[in-house]
């Protein structure tokens, strides 16, 4: 269980030349004259999968928010790929995934996962020449939505219509994808089943991810590491390293591995 | 095989069960309507009430056959002055409520003419815009537009702003422009409101003309109400007012017919 930045990084990186996907000094942020995150130090490399825990309102949202340019830092400084957070925004380098899967009612799947490619054209030219390898028919079918194409966002189950918003999501080949509790209102089946195809879509495509989540075993399953946020002041409590080998497997969560960082993870948790 | 043609003849029973069910629907309400049709003539023709009081329901079909022309004649003016004051008032409304959206100051400094041009009762106001306008259409089709007005800009201002938090959050992510986030997104969302506002102002603006039509007019089913009443000639009169609900029922129908054209969708919450 190491304290700290993480360092590990997982794709090759000639030498460690490019730039960390996520760099955070000191950060805070206010929300009047609550400090809602506090001197927030960290560093993602990118291709890396790390989640995020943390009791309820203690601002991992905020922290998501920080990094996606859409609360403004009052300390400290944070870089994407070496670029400020707004010049990452208008490059597209990170997408966004909600809570809601936040499509539009009126546009079938495949029209949802077009929407990216249709405003924000003025800054068009500051993104990467080829914007997705992947066209939106490929993404539906690598989110295992083959065939669904023109289904309308109500004629899809809550699973499906958030496996929509993760094409979405990937339409413009962001290197960092931020995932707010992204399948927080789902059931247990899809959730289980999400999480696998999330970690298949992370090895498939070395994009790195942020996660968060409120529930420690979606945690532990998905992270290289773990990010422990305490509250009032919102901080960094611990980067717990999970230290088990991909790929993962659902029955994984019943070894005594898997239990003994849980347990950690709960006491952890309890004290934040 | 065999199984093959119970199934046909389980469908074929299917079938029948709906209509059956309809038919059970639909016969009480039929009957009752019936009903109160001979009730009516028969009080009238038991306690010999005189025509110009209440007209027999049997009168009031006869006067709708016979008088179609008189009637169809007032219809055409007045169905053009609730048609025309729809869409002026309601494109008033939508462009007003665009404006408020995108400028919260303007919205401060006229939303409380809205309010207060809305609490002056129709009828009040009515004399005045036929004394300004004289006694052609554009009165009546002002005060058809104006009472179709404030309901639609409540509404579409609700509906522009209906946006979810979130949504608004990833237009901010992917750098939409202003302009790209109304077109794509907000008005979309606006359209069920919207049209719940034209529902209302389908019925609301025939009221609008024909109230127009009271105050002064030389032709439209408003005046054709006036002149019969005048006349006591009640079965004219109630035939003027079935053809006008019917005028109330066609604006209906249509705005219903093309919101399910255009609102294919359900908003991402109710399914
Ligand atoms: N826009 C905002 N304005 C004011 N306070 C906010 C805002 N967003 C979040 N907060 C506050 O910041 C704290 C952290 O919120 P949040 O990041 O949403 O927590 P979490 O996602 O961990 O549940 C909470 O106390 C919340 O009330
Ligand atoms: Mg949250």
């Amino acid at each position: 269980m190491s304290k700290g930045p993480i360092s590990s990084r997982i794709t090759g990186n000639a030498g460690g030349a490019e730039p960390p996907a996520v760099v955070m000094k000191d950060a805070c942020v206010r929300f009047g004259d609550q400090l809602a995150l506090e001197d927030i130090s960290l560093t993602v490399d990118e291709g890396a999968f790390i989640t995020i825990l943390g009791p309820s309102g203690c601002g991992k949202s905020t922290l998501l928010r920080l990094v996606s340019d859409l609360v403004p830092t009052d300390d400290g400084e944070i870089t994407i790929f070496g670029n400020e957070v707004e010049t990452a925004r208008l490059k597209r380098e990170f997408s966004f995934v909600f809570q809601d899967a936040t499509l539009l009612p009126w546009r079938s799947a495949i029209d949802n996962v077009r929407l990216p490619l249709e405003i924000g054209v003025k800054h068009a030219h500051k993104r990467p020449k080829a914007v997705s390898n992947l066209s939106p028919e490929d993404l539906l079918e690598l989110v295992g939505l083959k065939g669904r194409e023109n289904a309308l966002p109500h004629e899809l189950s809550g699973g499906m219509r958030q496996r929509v918003a993760i094409a979405r999501a990937l339409i413009c080949k962001p290197r960092l994808l931020l995932m707010d509790e992204p399948f927080g209102a789902l059931d247990e089946i899809t959730r289980d089943h999400l999480n696998e195809q999330i970690l298949r879509i992370w090895k498939e495509t070395g994009i790195t991810i942020m996660f968060v989540t409120h529930s420690i075993p979606e945690a532990i399953f998905l992270g290289q590491k773990v990010l422990m946020l305490e509250s009032d002041p919102g901080r960094v409590r611990e980067l717990v390293d999970v230290g088990l080998p991909y790929p993962r497997e659902l029955s994984m969560r019943e070894t005594p591995e898997f239990n003994k960082i849980s347990r950690y993870l709960r006491n952890l948790l309890e004290t934040c | 095989m065999n199984i093959d043609k119970n199934d046909t003849s389980s469908k074929v029973a299917k079938n029948n069960s709906v209509i059956a069910i309809i038919f059970a629907n639909s016969w009480l309400p039929i009957l009752a309507v019936i009903m109160i049709f001979v009730i009516w003539e028969l009080v009238i023709l038991i306690f010999g009430v005189p025509e110009y009081i209440a007209p027999t329901p049997s009168a009031v079909l006869e006067t709708l056959i016979e008088e179609r022309t008189l009637l169809f004649h007032n219809f055409l003016p007045t169905f053009f002055e609730s048609v025309a004051g729809f869409f002026v008032g309601n494109l008033f409304a939508v462009v007003l409520a665009i404006a408020f959206v995108h400028n919260k100051m303007f919205e401060k400094a006229f939303f409380p003419i809205a309010v207060f041009v809305n609490t002056i009762p129709i009828l009040a106001i009515a004399p005045i815009l036929v004394l300004m306008f004289g006694n052609g259409i554009s009165a009546k089709v002002i005060i058809a537009a104006l009472i179709c007005f404030f309901p639609t800009l409540v509404n579409m201002v609700r509906g522009l702003e209906s946006v979810s938090p979130e949504m608004i959050e990833l237009g901010r992510i992917l750098s939409a422009t202003k302009s790209e986030f109304f077109w794509k997104i907000r008005i979309q969302s606006s359209l069920p409101f919207l049209f719940s506002a034209l529902k209302i102002a389908s019925t609301t603006c025939v009221v609008g003309a024909i109230v127009g039509e009271w105050i002064g007019a030389d032709v439209g089913l408003g005046s054709l109400i006036i002149e019969a009443t005048y006349n006591f000639r009640s079965p004219l009169l109630y035939a003027t007012v079935i053809v006008s609900s019917g005028l109330a029922v066609i604006l209906f129908v249509s705005v219903t017919i093309a919101e399910r054209l255009i609102v294919r969708w359900k908003p991402e919450h109710i399914s």
